[in-house]
């Protein structure tokens, strides 16, 4: 028996996961099925939302936040950072943008989070 | 070939500036040593900021003499150079009958030194003066010729004023040894640079000692006392209107309350002997305190209010007297020592003396037709109406861009500071206020790290706060061993392209 | 200097400032919106790691999406918007108002107005207020200084980093520089529990093995030009045992000790501050004292999530477009009763629907939050857990509200017990 706080959302409900055997798992105290999956996953393959800062090609704006879009095995997380730190934004970039696809075959992408140059500022 | 100057001065605080500027009026060719990144970073940059009246101190010292005469040529000086001063007054506030006694020795001493309209006042009239005072105070002295400056402005003005007419300013010029030959001296730095002078001026502060060592002159031994200090937030309550201060203690003029020229208050300072010269670290006792002492005369104070402290040091001399002479034992070298409290109000009346000290030993002074003796005016968002603003801006737009929203400094403001040599970001904040305010540069570090970045060309990791070893940040993210823009990496080159086209992002 | 005339000025872009400027906006009225970055988001534009939007729109985002939605709606919207421009002043009186800025692209700005929405945000505690003693070197940041520093212009604050308070802010940080391969050695709380959230405290300080140093200060921090180290002092019943005081070496050091709404316009426009909060004393409409000058999100009083800081400067927003239409509603005053430390607003509208936001005094399991009307309790609520660093919200419908007689002062008292 394992307690997590759940990271799912800003609450921080106190988690107490069970291992019941046959990769069958018990989850309670979570106040939503959030809580259920995060559970889940925190006893068997520990994941995370990753979020960093990507170099840009601008000078206005020299770097450029992103994420993976769902959260990653905590295992490729330092690889991940290193591997952003080596890459190249060119601006105009719009948010959502897809900048890694499938992550070292994790299933996880890597995905822009802000459009730059901003919308409604004219100059760069 | 490089020149051999008149006169050179160790230390630009606010003696050597003052100094300087005075000896920049006479065809000389002089030279002002900085042993940190910028002037004023010494002893000066905590000075508390009065203007002493001048009834401190016996009137057989020097220091007495030269307190009073410099207070009285601080009018001249601030029309010449428009730093920040205001002759607010100065108010001793007594407690109890015993307290009163001392007032009324220190009536006499003011007297004795021919303090201007001193005047011992009762409690009716203490308070009236200074409705902010506790209540309970019995009566005290008024001493209105005191005043407030802006101690590093002032430095600025004196050095910028002394560049103008001719002054060569060397910073990071630290002195390592001094050498005789024929009738100069060669002065060597840390890092081996050389400059010769016929005469010395050690105004070292801290370090007069020292300096005077490596001219083989008086021994004497300065002794740092530490003084504490808390400015508190413009909107802070309870604000005197004058400088107020205890019925003075032993060593020191004992914990003031300073309304400051720029509208904050500062509390303090404490008065430690300490050993190292540069121990300026700030301790929670005297924070207690300085404010239990400090509520007892202003009540309303509060340490809710301080948005920052700092300690200076006061460069102390056995006997607490000033040390200004022609050296006995070394040629040429008039040692300027012991410059504590009141050396700030002291420094015009100082350079002066020095002056008198220098021509003594034969040095020949002749007024320079072309002196000026005025700094050009630098525009500040601050100290103008809208309208002003917006036609300067319309000439000059840097001005409509607010950097410091704490102290309404503009980009153009801290573009002039760069230009005029502050290139660090305390040299940048004792020059325009940026970063002095309550936020303490929370908003606007980012702001002038990129602004001198792009005036100096200097990469950012290499700005610092003060100077050699302060650097502010120790490198970029992404930046460690290779160069992304010339496409050397695999994944870097192929970058990114905005049409949405997807990458892979393995790296093996 | 130019003149422009508007029903509603914004003074702030971030969260805060754009909800409300859209929701004048959708009443109709003519707004600006000012700011002095030259983008909209305010802080959020620095906060790239993800938590925000939960209650805003059901998804889990980073702080420059959640601003993204907002900005594409703002620019959509026929807002006139001002960036890169700082507000220095604002006068008038209650017929209308004249916020006077300046900037690059126009010199001095005039705006005049019948209505002004303060949205400026607040700023951070800094070692200043917070007196720590020991030298002055470089490497001393405020944790949203070092956070802008890092995630918009990509500066590293240092390689070994000491953060004091447990602030999100300073969680957030930890774990940001451990990701970029700095060291954080500790992160020191005076308060006997953490400030931030519990998730924060999970996923930013346990997956990374950062100690946490509860109920313990900063006594000192060391260094002649950069920070050398810092000495930590345990607290033993609340206070420093100096003998038990230990030494960490590191080049940084982290301050995330809290926050303050950021009123100097405010106070200087001559607006009423409440101290509990230091934001502005407002009425059943977030109106201050100051007729026609109304504030929400974080200048108003300090918000754990920007996802309340938006849906309250929505309603203020909606509340500004009720004054500009002459609509009034009857209301009365609210305080803060036992073991509340603040609550927002200061006055309710029976006839409305209210949101009241309050902060306790104490930590406490199992309490009851209670309000009273002329000492009968008109509506209670139980609480799993309370503590002063999260803020309770209540929504209060005109049905919680008893018939309340006119001429009476009908003040409601906020307790928790």
């Amino acid at each position: 028996m394992t307690e997590f706080v759940c990271i799912a959302c800003p609450i921080g409900c106190m988690l107490t996961v069970e291992l019941k055997g046959e990769g069958e798992v018990s989850v309670t105290g979570n106040r939503c099925p959030k809580g259920a999956v995060y559970g889940r996953d925190e006893m068997i393959s520990p994941t995370r939302v990753v979020t960093a800062v990507v170099r840009t090609d601008s000078q206005a704006f020299p770097y450029i936040p992103v994420r993976t879009d769902k959260p990653l095995p905590r295992a490729l997380i330092t690889d991940l950072i290193g591997d952003l730190t080596r890459l190249l934004v060119r601006l105009p970039a719009k948010r959502g943008s897809v900048l890694i696809e499938d992550y070292r075959g994790s299933g996880v992408n890597v995905m822009l989070t802000r459009t730059l140059p901003p919308e409604g500022v004219s100059r760069e | 070939m490089k020149p051999i100057f008149d006169v050179a001065i160790i230390g630009a605080g606010v003696t050597g500036a003052a100094i300087a500027r005075r000896l920049s009026s006479f065809k000389l060719s002089v030279a002002l040593f900085e042993r940190r990144t910028d002037v004023s970073f010494g002893v000066s940059k905590a000075n508390s900021g009065i203007i002493h009246a001048g009834f401190h101190h016996n009137p057989s010292t020097l220091k007495a003499r030269l307190e009073v005469q410099g207070n009285s040529l601080f009018d001249r000086l601030k029309a010449e150079l428009g730093f920040p001063f205001r002759r607010v007054g100065i108010l001793v506030v007594a407690f109890s009958p015993e307290e009163l006694k001392t007032v009324e020795a220190l009536y006499e001493i003011g007297s004795a030194n021919r303090v201007p309209q001193l005047e011992i006042v009762g409690r009716e009239r203490i308070l009236s003066l200074e409705p902010k005072l506790n209540g309970d105070a019995v009566g005290g002295l008024w001493a209105p010729t005191g005043g407030i400056v802006e101690p590093y402005r002032l430095v600025f003005a004196l050095v910028e004023n002394a560049q103008a007419n001719g002054v060569s300013l060397f910073t990071d010029w630290s002195l390592a040894a001094a050498r005789r030959a024929d009738d100069r001296w060669l002065l060597v730095s840390e890092t081996g640079e050389t400059h010769e002078a016929r005469r010395v001026v050690n105004a070292a502060g801290l370090y007069a000692d020292e300096v005077s060592g490596f001219f083989d002159a008086e021994e004497f031994h300065i002794i740092p006392r530490k003084g504490e200090e808390f400015l508190l937030d413009k909107n802070a309550a309870g604000f005197p209107s004058h400088v107020i201060f205890p019925v003075p203690a032993r060593n020191s003029k004992g914990v003031l309350v300073i309304p400051t020229v720029e509208g904050t208050m500062m509390v303090g300072p404490t008065a430690v002997e300490i050993e190292e010269k540069d121990d300026t670290g700030t301790t929670t006792e005297n924070l207690d305190r300085v404010f239990s002492l400090a509520a007892r005369m202003v009540p309303g104070i509060s340490k809710r209010d301080i948005i920052t402290s700092f300690a200076g040091l006061r460069p102390t001399l056995p006997g607490d007297d000033f040390f200004i002479d022609l050296s006995r034992k070394a040629p040429g070298l008039v040692q300027v020592a012991g410059i504590q409290s009141p050396g700030l109000t002291a420094a015009p009346a100082i350079a002066e003396y020095v002056k008198e000290l220098l021509q003594k030993d034969g040095l020949e002074l002749t007024e320079k037709p072309d002196f000026v003796p005025t700094v050009g005016h630098s525009s500040k968002v601050v100290e103008m109406n809208f309208a002003e603003l917006d036609e300067l801006a319309r000439r000059e737009r840097a001005f409509a861009h607010i950097v410091c929203r704490c102290e309404s400094v503009s980009e153009a403001e801290v573009v002039e500071a760069i230009h005029k040599g502050h290139i660090t970001l305390d040299g940048i904040k004792f020059y325009t206020r940026a970063g002095m305010g309550r936020c303490q540069g929370g908003f606007c570090t980012y702001r002038l790290l990129s602004i001198i970045a792009r005036e100096t060309g200097m990469p950012v990791d290499q700005i610092t706060k003060r100077g050699k070893g302060s650097t502010l940040v120790v490198g970029r993210i992404g930046d460690a061993g290779r160069d992304m823009e010339d496409g050397s990496n695999t994944l870097g080159r192929a970058g990114f392209a905005p049409s949405g086209r997807k990458r892979s992002g393995s790296g093996d | 200097m130019l003149e422009k005339t508007y029903d509603a000025v914004v003074i702030g872009g971030g969260a805060a400032g754009m909800a409300a400027a859209l929701a004048v906006r959708e009443g109709g009225h003519s707004v600006a919106i000012v700011d002095r970055e030259a983008y909209f988001g305010g802080i959020l534009m620095q906060c790239i790691h993800n938590g925000f939007g939960i209650h805003e729109f059901g998804e889990d985002l980073t702080g420059p999406e959640f601003a993204e939605r907002f900005i594409s709606r703002v620019l959509g919207a026929g807002i006139d918007i001002y960036l890169d421009t700082t507000v220095m002043d604002i006068t008038g009186d209650e017929a209308s108002h004249v916020v006077t800025a300046c900037g690059k692209d126009y010199g001095v700005l005039r705006l005049e107005c019948r209505a002004v929405v303060l949205a400026m945000g607040c700023r951070e505690r800094n070692r200043g207020n917070v007196a720590i003693a020991g030298t002055r070197p470089a490497g001393v940041f405020t944790a949203g200084l070092a956070q802008r520093l890092m995630n918009l212009e990509g500066y590293l604050p240092g390689r070994r980093v000491v953060v004091i308070g447990s602030g999100d802010i300073g969680l957030i940080m930890a774990r940001r520089l451990t990701l970029v391969g700095a060291q954080v050695l500790a992160v020191v709380e005076i308060l006997p529990y953490p400030s931030g959230l519990a998730r924060n405290i999970s996923q930013c300080l346990k997956d990374f093995s950062i100690p946490l140093y509860l109920s313990h200060v900063v006594s000192k921090i060391t260094g002649k030009d950069r920070v050398d180290g810092v000495e930590v002092t345990p607290l033993v019943e609340g206070n420093p045992d100096y003998t038990k005081s230990f030494r960490l070496s590191c080049d940084t050091v982290l301050l995330s000790v809290g926050l303050i709404p950021e009123n100097e316009l405010s106070r200087k426009a001559g607006v009423p501050l409440n101290d509990d909060t230091g934001g502005p004393r407002i009425d059943a409409n977030l109106m201050s004292a100051s007729p026609g000058i109304f504030a929400c999100g974080n200048v108003l009083h300090v918000h754990d999530l920007v996802d309340y800081a938006a849906e309250e400067a929505r309603r203020c927003g909606e509340a500004v477009g009720r004054f500009l239409s002459g609509v009034s509603a009857k209301q009365f005053p609210l305080t803060a009763g036992a073991n509340v430390r603040s609550v927002v607003p200061n006055f309710y509208a029976p006839d409305r629907e209210n949101v009241l936001y309050i902060r306790s005094f104490i930590v406490k399991n199992d309490a009851i939050l209670s309000l009273q009307i002329g000492g009968s309790e008109i509506k209670k609520r139980k609480l799993a857990h309370i503590q002063p660093s999260e803020m309770i919200r209540l929504r209060l419908q005109p049905a919680d509200f008893p018939a309340l007689r006119d001429g009476r002062d009908n003040l409601m008292e906020v307790a928790i017990r």
